[in-house]
């Protein structure tokens, strides 16, 4: 049963992802990234991490998608993305061979033997159900002081994007902003010639 | 058949390797953060597995850390593409290249 779980998963979250890096449109990109991550949430509820899987899905899916299509707004995103790809052989050798690199790292001390676990070791706090408890008692207890920086952090992040997006708001930023540019060299002209 | 930590380890690489892929092989600056969120999410469940297979809450705590990074991180970025954008017409990554050294 959770091989059927986790084989269906990888596959589809696999799909997704490739279709992400390889879409020439950005708006299925994105929609194909929000599958992606709900699609990963279905990881974490496999791992008998329940409070992540939630998590993730309300901050990803939720918030940060949400974010991304808010964003998708000020770019033209019907169009089809012009990129110009620089040499097609050097990034496939480079991605491959990093690929195969990563892999070989990450493999090697499970081929080895001495740290394959078949089974999870077991631990009453792991279970599904008592998992958002544990994870509150470690994280109100161990992680104090790191939960309060990320909060800090979060803060500081929500402050710079409003100022940062926040700013002359009341214009329109493509049309308007370059006949005013115009207008503003013309005047410029015009003084210059007097 | 079990589905052992290597099988999600090894399903966390190839995931990582994609986001690899496109941080590599695209121009498109939101692309490229598309890309990012990837490998983060990549290194999520390597994090979440780990946590379940070795018994140990400290997994799914860097996993909530990373969470936290990757929000805060969307919002800032997303707020200077957008001044970017404004400012050059453009998100393309040659775009960056001011100084025609």
């Amino acid at each position: 049963m959770e091989a059927i779980a986790f084989y269906l998963f990888s596959i589809l979250t696999i799909v997704m992802f490739s279709i992400v890096v390889f879409s020439k449109n950005a708006l299925y990109s994105m929609s194909a990234l929000a599958a992606g991550m709900i699609l990963i949430s279905g990881f974490f509820f496999l791992l008998d991490a329940d409070f992540l899987g939630v998590v993730q899905i309300i901050v990803y899916t939720g918030a940060v998608m949400a974010l991304y299509a808010f964003g998708m707004m000020f770019f033209d995103t019907t169009k089809d993305v012009k990129e110009k790809f620089q040499s097609e052989t050097i990034t496939k050798v480079l991605w491959i061979s990093a690929g195969v690199l990563l892999l070989c790292i990450i493999t090697a001390p499970f081929v080895g033997g001495h740290l394959a676990l078949d089974t999870p070791l077991s631990s009453e706090i792991l279970d599904g159900a008592n998992n958002p408890q544990a994870v509150g008692v470690v994280l109100f207890t161990k992680y104090l002081a790191q939960f309060e920086l990320a909060a800090v952090m979060l803060l500081v992040a929500m402050v710079s994007g409003i100022i940062l997006v926040g700013k002359k708001m009341d214009k329109s930023i493509t049309l308007d902003e370059q006949l005013e540019r115009k207008v503003e060299t013309e005047e410029f002209d015009v003084k210059d010639n007097r | 058949m079990t589905i052992g930590l290597t099988h999600y380890l090894v399903l966390a690489t190839i995931l990582f390797v994609i986001g690899l892929m496109g941080v590599i092989r695209r121009t498109n600056l939101l692309l490229l953060f598309f890309s990012t969120e990837i490998l983060l999410n990549a290194v999520n469940i390597a994090f979440a597995a780990i946590s379940k297979y070795y018994a140990d809450m400290t997994g799914q705590m860097f996993s909530f850390f990373i969470i936290a990074v990757a929000a805060s991180e969307v919002a800032v970025g997303l707020g200077l593409l957008v001044l970017w954008y404004k400012r050059n017409g453009t998100i393309d990554l040659n775009s960056l290249q001011e100084m025609k050294g």
